[in-house]
């Protein structure tokens, strides 16, 4: 309605010189006139300029007085006539606001005498300043003194008005559409999509938030991980089996029984099912004769091979516990058939009885490849860590000598990350003793060349997460687990 | 592939014994022709005139076989007979001669200088003192017809004219002229054309040669064969005359074959006259042509030499991976139509020789014998030899599809630890320990790692709680193992594989998860059965303690129970800090492997 006015006036008039006047015309509130014309000016439909009144207006002190007479010339009724009254009687009789106020001007005025009795001075009095107060409100100017003697009582204060002159802007137009949010439906049914003026879009806030499931940053990874090592020719190997005999996992492996990593405070051991029930005998004999007293031209550890060690369960503390078992598998069926090479991954869960910190978790994944065959070389091993790692995006490695008690030679494998400067340990690679493969019953000319890193160092580094606990496990933020890009390692 | 209609009975006779159909096609797949189609003339034309009629029982039975692109040898009964025969080892390759008669007594076709304009080429050939009866007659009108269909390409490369010679005069001339000047009666015609009208004629009525009219109709010579009496013979590619037309009573059948395309027109007039002089009086003997260019190049056809190729023997082996003797190779290669023997050379190398015969246009290189030799060992018994290749596990693969799909329907993957404390296992979940399912660790460093989990619900519950300020609702999942006491493993133990869904909400959002178990089944292909039909899945109420009692059911997956899902007990939510309803899914999904 506001707007309507306003637009239909100008159309046929030069200007709005006063959108107070404007309003008080038309009977509409100025608030709702100020707000059309604010919003008609931001579209250009009008240009306007400020019109800035200043007012006095009753206090509310000086509403009260305006109606209910001044405190003076109330007190002054208040006092008889004749005789006189005494202060404490006359106190009773007033609010005590007006009392007090009342003493004070009347006393001054000269309108009665003051003291333990109050009596009239004068027997007639005006009350100008209820007068002068309704003259105001009535908007009516009055003279500069009493302005200032009303002001200096508090009963006035200046009040600033703002309203606008308002005249055509260069967008004007007698009516305005109202800019469209959205093509509709209706828009298209009705063909009037083709008039339909559509309100900017705001594109520096971003969309609302998508409803879409999401996957975990590590299986992301891991996804591309098995494609890797598929193109390079690798079969996964079975991993689910967490439960695992100290046979598989260490004894098979060459890896003496008193070897650190065999303490209870590095591997879990377990109460329920505390051992295992079954291993190949024969394989077992082989295992025991290597550990104590060597063969296939090595030395042996030397110690007394206890069975009962052997048999102890535990969570896999690697997933060669299961490679160790695949190559078995594999010696065994060479020994009927031809021999065939093999290249075996697997990327599953490993646990380790640690301290959980930033880095550290009881449980993380492992990635393990190995290649079986003949005739491998330690430069086969550096070639396919190159192969596998330059697809991570890793091309610049190099390999420091390391210990392990089933690869010989070892070598942690180091890659330079550009944005850290530095050289970063990566994974652990080496070929596989002879202590542990003839024992299987592989020819001597089989060589097995592995390597292995945990899942969540990358993972990590990928997507810029610096404490495991972000990243994996119970603990995690939601939001942040649903933010997290594609892993386009190996295609980008 | 080109297919030949053939009489069963007609080539059953040629081949000397009667097959089941089944038989016939085995011996058609083996040989690498196929059967295409059993029906009767009658059937045939039943079908054009899109009549449904009842067969008659003395409807002779025609096979449709397919052949080969490249056997114009197999494209008439003679043919098809013929190579099966050898296949069988019923009969040996014939050796085709071509008659020694002195070059006087030679017929000549003298070419003019003008057909290089429009149809440069021709060959020709005799066969004399034949014998045709209904059969064979119409096997050689249908051979023509096949050709041309095919390596002809509908008369372009070669048109074939055949014609009674004895109603002809040589010497023959084969001509260009204008087609006004061209003037005869053509086959099944009695009045005379002149060509240029035979031209609008044949556009007007006649469908057949309608189509092959584009071939000269713009040229302003039209090729055409006379012989010594001006006696038009053809007018090719069109149409032959009427004067020479072949009967069943023709004794000697002179062809000639006009073309754009020398080498195929030789193709074209071997495999005639290789496949027909079998009906001769002098078997697979044909009488000579000279043709004589203007030029004075003369030329005499057919050329019935055969092409002789030497191919290593270790060429065949290798490249079938069938350790062959020579003897063997030679052997197989007979039944396939080609003379072959071990050579003498030097003593590294054995090869063989093979003499290809001029029926078999088709063998072009070693390959082909190499091709024969194992069409003739029999491709179904050469032994299989595997490429390295990659097993694939399936339970992985499963696993990664139903994850996406998961995801899919909106829920967000999580990963949580497979140990947990001895308590979330199991009191918190309002189970009780009977010791009969949970590994327990032994060395636990904290609390945190007691038990093995058995359930996926106590870190998806877990997470929820340590999410508290997340916006509702809350949509997890996750696929994963846990591990059971199980005595008939090694180690006693064994994992299985779950997918667990949990929705945290204002509401317990039960029919959210309802609907994924539908939808879980739905992309397993399982429909939705009624209670005890195991052939589907079904829903069933259950009774477990870390659910609320009466909202909470089983999924029964052939007759096995496979999951559970519900609203999970307050109490239990309590015990995990988890302040809002929930429901949860759990899900065995090595059941469906």
């Amino acid at each position: 309605m506001a707007e309507e006015a306003i637009l239909g006036y100008l159309e046929n008039h030069e200007e709005i010189s006063d959108s107070g006047e404007f309003a008080a015309e038309r009977g509409i509130d100025h608030a709702e006139i100020v707000n059309v014309v604010k919003s008609l000016h931001g579209f250009r439909f009008v240009d306007t300029q400020d019109i800035k009144r200043e007012t006095w207006v009753l206090t509310e002190e000086g509403k009260k007085y305006a109606a209910e007479g001044s405190p003076e010339v109330q007190l002054f009724l208040a006092v008889p006539a004749e005789g006189s009254i005494s202060k404490d009687e006359l106190q009773k009789k007033l609010d005590s606001g007006i009392f007090k106020i009342g003493c004070t001007q009347a006393g001054k005025n000269k309108w009665v005498e003051m003291g333990k009795h109050i009596s009239r001075k004068v027997q007639h009095v005006e009350d100008k300043v209820k007068d002068l107060l309704l003259r105001i409100q009535d908007g009516k100017t009055i003279d500069k003194d009493d302005i200032n003697s009303l002001k200096a009582r508090k009963l006035i204060v200046l009040q600033t008005w703002k309203g606008y002159s308002v005249r055509k802007g260069p967008n004007y137009a007698p009516k305005r559409k109202k800019p469209a949010t959205d093509l509709t439906r209706e828009n298209l049914q009705r063909g009037d999509w083709k008039e339909l003026e559509f309100k900017e879009y705001n594109f520096s806030a971003k969309g609302p938030p998508p409803e879409c499931g999401h996957l975990h940053p590590l299986n992301k990874v891991k996804d591309r991980l098995k494609d890797i090592f598929r193109q390079l020719n690798f079969e996964e190997m079975p991993t689910n089996r967490y439960v695992e005999s100290s046979f598989w996992n260490f004894d098979a492996l060459f890896q003496p029984q008193q070897h650190p990593a065999r303490d209870s405070h590095d591997t879990f051991f377990l109460q329920v099912p505390s051992t295992t029930r079954q291993l190949p005998e024969d394989y077992v004999e082989q295992v025991k004769e290597v550990h104590e007293s060597g063969g296939y031209g090595s030395r042996g550890y030397g110690y007394e091979w206890k069975r009962d060690e052997a048999n102890k369960n535990l969570l896999r503390t690697h997933t060669t516990a299961i490679s160790s078992q695949m190559l078995y598998a594999l010696a065994q069926h060479a020994k009927v058939h031809p021999f065939s090479p093999k290249r075996y991954f697997s990327i599953d869960r490993v646990f380790r009885n640690e301290a959980v910190d930033r880095t550290h978790l009881a449980e993380f994944h492992q990635i393990e490849g190995l290649v079986c065959d003949r005739g491998l070389t330690l430069s086969h091993l550096i070639g396919i860590l190159e192969d596998f790692f330059s697809r991570l995006g890793m091309s610049k490695l190099r390999f420091k000598p390391a210990y392990n008690p089933y690869t010989e030679p070892s070598m942690e494998i180091f890659s330079y990350h550009e944005g850290f400067g530095k050289w970063v340990e990566i994974g652990n690679s080496g070929m596989f003793r002879p202590e542990m493969l003839r024992p299987m019953g592989f020819p001597e000319d089989v060589s097995v060349i592995a390597w292995g890193l945990s899942l969540e160092r990358p993972t990590m580094i990928l997507y810029g997460i610096d404490n495991i606990r972000d990243l994996f496990g119970h603990k995690v933020d939601l939001t942040l687990m649903k933010r997290n890009p594609l892993c386009l390692i190996g295609i980008r | 592939m080109p297919t030949v209609n053939v009489v069963r009975d007609r080539l059953f006779a040629a081949l000397g014994r009667t097959y089941t159909q089944e038989e016939f096609e085995d011996l058609c797949f083996s040989f690498g022709i196929e059967l295409d189609d059993v029906t009767t003339d009658e059937a045939i034309s039943r079908k054009e005139r899109h009549e449904e009629e009842k067969a008659n029982e003395n409807e002779e039975i025609i096979y449709k076989i397919e052949v080969p692109a490249n056997r114009y040898d197999l494209l008439c009964l003679e043919g098809l007979a013929q190579a099966l025969r050898i296949f069988n080892k019923q009969d040996k390759t014939p050796t085709y001669t071509v008659a020694n008669i002195s070059k006087e007594s030679m017929h000549k076709m003298q070419v003019k200088p003008e057909t290089s304009s429009i149809r440069p080429y021709i060959v020709c050939a005799v066969l004399r003192d034949i014998t045709f009866d209904e059969a064979s007659y119409n096997s050689f009108i249908d051979l023509q017809d096949k050709l041309h269909q095919n390596i002809c390409r509908r008369r372009t490369l070669v048109a074939i004219g055949t014609h009674d010679l004895d109603t002809l005069q040589g010497p023959f001339t084969y001509e260009a002229l204008p087609p006004q000047d061209i003037n005869f009666i053509p086959l099944k015609q009695v009045k005379k054309y002149r060509a240029d009208e035979l031209m609008e004629f044949y556009r007007e009525h006649d469908l057949k040669l309608k189509k092959f009219l584009h071939i000269i109709e713009n040229s302003p010579v039209f090729p055409v064969l006379y012989d010594s009496n001006r006696t038009v013979l053809s007018l090719p590619p069109i149409i032959n005359g009427a004067h020479s037309a072949i009967t069943l009573k023709t004794k000697n059948v002179f062809i000639e074959c006009t073309a754009t395309d020398l080498t195929k027109a030789k193709i074209v007039l071997n495999t005639m006259v290789t496949t027909f002089s079998a009906y001769c009086k002098r078997k697979f003997e044909v009488e000579p042509v000279e043709v004589i260019y203007s030029d004075g190049k003369a030329y005499v056809y057919p050329d019935l030499s055969s092409y002789n190729m030497e191919v290593p023997l270790s060429y065949i082996t290798g490249s079938i991976g069938v350790s062959f003797r020579a003897e063997e190779v030679t052997s197989l290669l007979n039944r396939m139509q080609l003379q072959a023997e071990q050579s003498v050379s030097d003593a590294d190398q054995c090869n063989i020789n093979v003499s290809i015969p001029p029926s078999r246009s088709d063998v072009l290189h070693p390959c082909d014998v190499m091709e024969d030799v194992a069409i003739a060992y029999g491709y179904n018994n050469i032994p299989k030899r595997k490429l390295p290749s990659l097993k694939p596990l399936a339970l992985n693969q499963l696993e990664d599809l139903i994850r996406v799909e998961v995801a899919m329907n909106g829920f967000t993957e999580v990963l949580t630890w497979i140990l947990c404390s001895y308590r979330e296992n199991f009191s918190m979940l309002n189970k009780k320990d009977d010791g009969s399912t949970a590994v327990i660790v032994g060395n636990p460093r904290s609390s945190d790692f007691e038990a093995v989990r058995t359930s996926l619900m106590p870190g998806a519950l877990k997470i929820v709680g340590h999410n508290k300020d997340h916006p509702k609702p809350i949509k997890i999942f996750e696929v994963g193992d846990v591990v059971h006491l199980d005595e008939s493993k090694d180690v006693g133990a064994a994992n299985r594989r779950l997918l667990a869904a949990l929705y945290c909400g204002t509401n317990s959002g039960f029919e959210l998860i309802h609907s994924l178990v539908d939808r879980v089944m739905e992309v397993m292909g399982t429909p939705f059965v009624p209670v005890g039909d195991n052939t589907g899945y079904y829903i069933q109420c259950s009774d477990a303690p870390e659910f609320l009692q009466g909202r909470q059911a089983s999924i029964i997956y052939k007759g096995k129970r496979i999951g559970i899902f519900g609203i999970v007990h307050p109490e239990v939510l309590n015990n995990f800090d988890v302040p809002d309803p929930c429901s949860f899914l759990e899900l065995d999904i090595e059941s469906f492997l």
